[in-house]
């Protein structure tokens, strides 16, 4: 496991809400990928964490950029560069955005970018629902939780769709390389954005960001709520490197849903019936995983 | 050396981009721009053009991949028309706000529906209040000369505005014409390379584009205000040195076309004036006493020059290629913004060409003709769409 770099590129002092994965999850991006970095974020919480005009508290070049352009800008950032002759590997073009930057509105630009093939790797810090602009759903709200576009009156109106998958997407595209991540596994995910900083072309990270605002849940159990999606494997931790598929922190015992969900106030409303459904369904999605890797390791090839 | 080519518009942009050494280019296609994006990447194959070449996935990303190129220090060039350019509205304010000089060229097309690929100059200014600047060219060779003349204006640390070259779908941009291709030595001496003082740099960590709260956010704005104010002053500057430099005047705020002590003055923009002119040579020979200025550059408003020109002038005939709904023709309704409580003549609006109709030295007469006429019986319309249906025969007589 890799050690935590002691440098700060994020300096104290965010407007972020206490307990907010996303601030977690920014500065060990900035640890991981170092102060020769070019970061670009769109319209997101982050467009507002870093404070705003005159302060700023992150030292490293940054971009804002419109909602849906993130992919786009990354490419138009690598491409100054390489007019520049400026190294893909002397110079790590980032991409920041939301599940809603990334997933919903941005992945055209997303897509358009991984297709290109750009030097860079795109971050969807994942927090499950717009929550810059006060918790509307998103195409990552997962099944039945509450948010201000879904809410709970006496028609049960819950998000009704699944979460999407977007590293399926990003791997539908040929990608080199795809992680998901977790703040409450700092050291893996410095690992894994380290691995993705030395490959050449565009690699995805996925990053499970709580946020305890819009999820309501206590800031206290951030991190908890990190160990439990990953012991519940509700967000399993795996990598996608060309196409193989690999499950690097396997849960010992899987703990149920239910423990992950209680905490969060967002699930509150769900009936019994609805967690065991959510469950059955998590159940299934691990097991295919579980094929996924074992289909496509290269060593069962030769 | 310098060469004499028979390209279309399309190309003449693609040219002007490669010897202003755009260094990052992103465009998608759109009828009638693809010949751009395909000669710049032909271009770029051929080793002719050291760009880097960002094939976005649409032209929303185009602009936006231009902005991030500037932004890092690269000179960035896109090309778009009508649709694309509207689907990009948001970045064109962008790149305004962000204080970048991207420059991009725009085939003025008509916007849909119903759909239409042909010459309309609507596209382009409803996008009048993005912070572009806006240059309308006459021909080929103007397309060429407005994209290294513009970078050379925006690029001024005290503009740093980026801007829109445009040109008339297929009447320019698909019509081949002898275009000078310039020695790239000469364009260098005239355009030096862009070399920002702020940009994306890892050894000087800085940030692009934070929240500006309201303490902050008028004063930003105040500053495009004073920049744009200085663009006129420049254009011409410039536009002088280029003269010098290459022999040939591209026309600056407005090139003015036999308009000393006229009473009557046409104004035109974009290709529709070269034919206006010989119509105005008719006219003149005929004994009438009228000239002709080309609005050349829209944005910023030659305000100023306009209140000259229209000194001692009775009557001004505006030809709007265009029309806001609920408002008028643009150049018309610009044109009376400006010369306001100054002397004002009769201004009359015509509207025509829209979506790529036909005008004829035969329609061209018969509006100056009408505008003539305006003298003695005054104004009986503010504005009047000429050649349609319902009133054809009276404008082919
Ligand atoms: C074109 C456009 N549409 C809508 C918005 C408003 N908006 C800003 S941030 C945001 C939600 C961001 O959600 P996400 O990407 O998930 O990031 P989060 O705020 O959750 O961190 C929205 C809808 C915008 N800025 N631009
Ligand atoms: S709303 Fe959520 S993601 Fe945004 S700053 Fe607060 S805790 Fe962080
Ligand atoms: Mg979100």
């Amino acid at each position: 496991m890799a050690d935590i770099p002691e440098k700060e590129l994020m300096r104290k002092g965010t407007t972020a809400c206490p307990g907010c994965g996303a601030a977690h999850a920014m500065r060990y991006v900035l640890k991981a990928v170092g102060e020769e970095s070019i970061i670009n974020i769109p319209a997101c919480c982050w467009a507002v964490i870093p404070g705003v005009y005159p302060s700023r508290n992150l030292d490293i070049p940054l971009l804002y950029t419109a909602f849906e352009t993130t992919g786009a800008s990354s490419s138009g950032v690598r491409a100054a560069l390489n007019a520049k002759d400026v190294d893909p590997r002397e110079v790590t073009v980032v991409g920041f955005a939301g599940d809603g930057g990334t997933a919903d509105i941005g992945i055209q630009a997303f897509s358009g970018c991984v297709e290109r093939g750009t030097d860079t790797i795109q971050i969807m810090y994942d927090n499950e629902a717009y929550m810059n602009t006060g918790i509307q759903r998103s195409g990552e709200t997962p099944y039945g939780a509450w948010t201000t576009t879904t809410p709970v009156g006496s028609e049960k109106e819950w998000k009704k769709q699944p979460k999407k998958n977007m590293m399926e997407i990003a791997n539908a595209h040929g990608i080199p390389y795809a992680a998901t991540v977790s703040v409450g596994h700092p050291e893996l995910m410095i690992e894994k954005i380290k691995k993705a900083k030395e490959i050449p072309g565009p690699k995805f990270i996925h990053i499970y960001a709580p946020c305890p605002t819009g999820w309501r849940s206590d800031p206290s159990n951030t991190i908890e709520l990190c160990k439990l999606a990953v012991d519940s494997c509700v967000f399993p931790l795996y990598e996608i490197e060309n196409g193989e598929y690999n499950i690097y922190k396997k849960p010992k015992d899987k703990v149920p849903v239910k423990e992950y969900l209680k905490l969060q106030g967002r699930f509150r409303h769900l009936p019994g019936e609805e967690v065991e459904k959510i469950q059955k369904n998590v159940d299934r999605e691990w097991e295919l995983l579980l094929e996924k890797e074992k289909f496509t390791k290269r060593e069962n090839e030769e | 050396m310098s060469e004499m080519k028979i390209v279309s518009g399309n190309y003449a942009a693609a040219y002007g981009s490669k010897l202003s050494r755009a260094e990052v280019v992103a465009a998608y296609p759109i009828t009638p721009q693809t010949e751009v994006v395909e000669k710049i990447a032909q271009l770029v194959a051929e080793g002719e053009m050291d760009a880097e070449f960002i094939k976005v996935e649409s032209e929303h990303s185009a602009m936006a991949a231009s902005i991030a190129a500037s932004n890092a220090g690269a000179r960035a060039f896109t090309a778009t028309s009508a649709h694309g350019l509207a689907l990009m509205h948001e970045l064109l304010m962008w790149a305004s706000g962000a204080r970048l000089p991207v420059v991009m060229t725009n085939i003025n097309r008509a916007m849909g529906p119903p759909w239409s690929v042909w010459a309309d100059h609507h596209d382009t200014l409803a996008q009048k209040g993005t912070g572009q600047l806006q240059f309308f060219c006459e021909n080929n060779q103007e397309v060429l000369d407005s994209v290294i003349m513009a970078y050379k204006i925006c690029e001024d640390e005290e503009i740093m505005l980026p801007a829109m070259i445009v040109e008339d779908a297929f009447i320019l941009s698909h019509t081949k014409e002898p275009v000078e291709i310039y020695d790239q030595e000469l364009v260098d001496d005239f355009l030096p390379s862009y070399d920002p003082d702020y940009k994306l740099d890892v050894d000087q960590p800085l940030g692009f584009g934070s929240l500006g709260m309201p303490d902050w956010y008028m004063d930003f704005r105040y500053k495009i205000f004073e920049a744009m104010e200085k663009v006129p002053e420049k254009v011409e500057e410039v536009n002088q040195e280029f003269k010098e430099v290459f022999g040939r005047d591209p026309g600056g705020l407005i090139e003015e076309y036999k308009t000393d002590g006229v009473d009557v003055l046409i104004v035109t923009m974009g290709s529709i004036s070269s034919t206006s002119k010989d119509v105005i040579d008719e006219l003149r020979e005929e004994g009438h006493n009228i000239g002709l200025a080309r609005l050349r550059t829209f944005r910023p408003f030659p305000v100023e020059k306009f209140r000259e020109l229209i000194k001692g002038v009775n009557v001004v005939g505006v030809l709007d290629r265009n029309y806001t709904f609920g408002h008028g023709g643009d150049a018309a309704r610009e044109i009376k913004d400006a010369i306001y409580g100054h002397h004002e003549p009769i201004v009359k609006d015509y509207i025509v060409g829209l979506g790529g109709r036909d005008l004829t030295p035969k329609i061209l007469k018969n509006i100056m003709e009408d505008a003539i006429a305006l003298q003695d019986k005054g104004l009986d319309k503010e504005i009047e769409w000429v050649d349609l249906k319902v009133n054809q025969k009276r404008w082919r007589r």
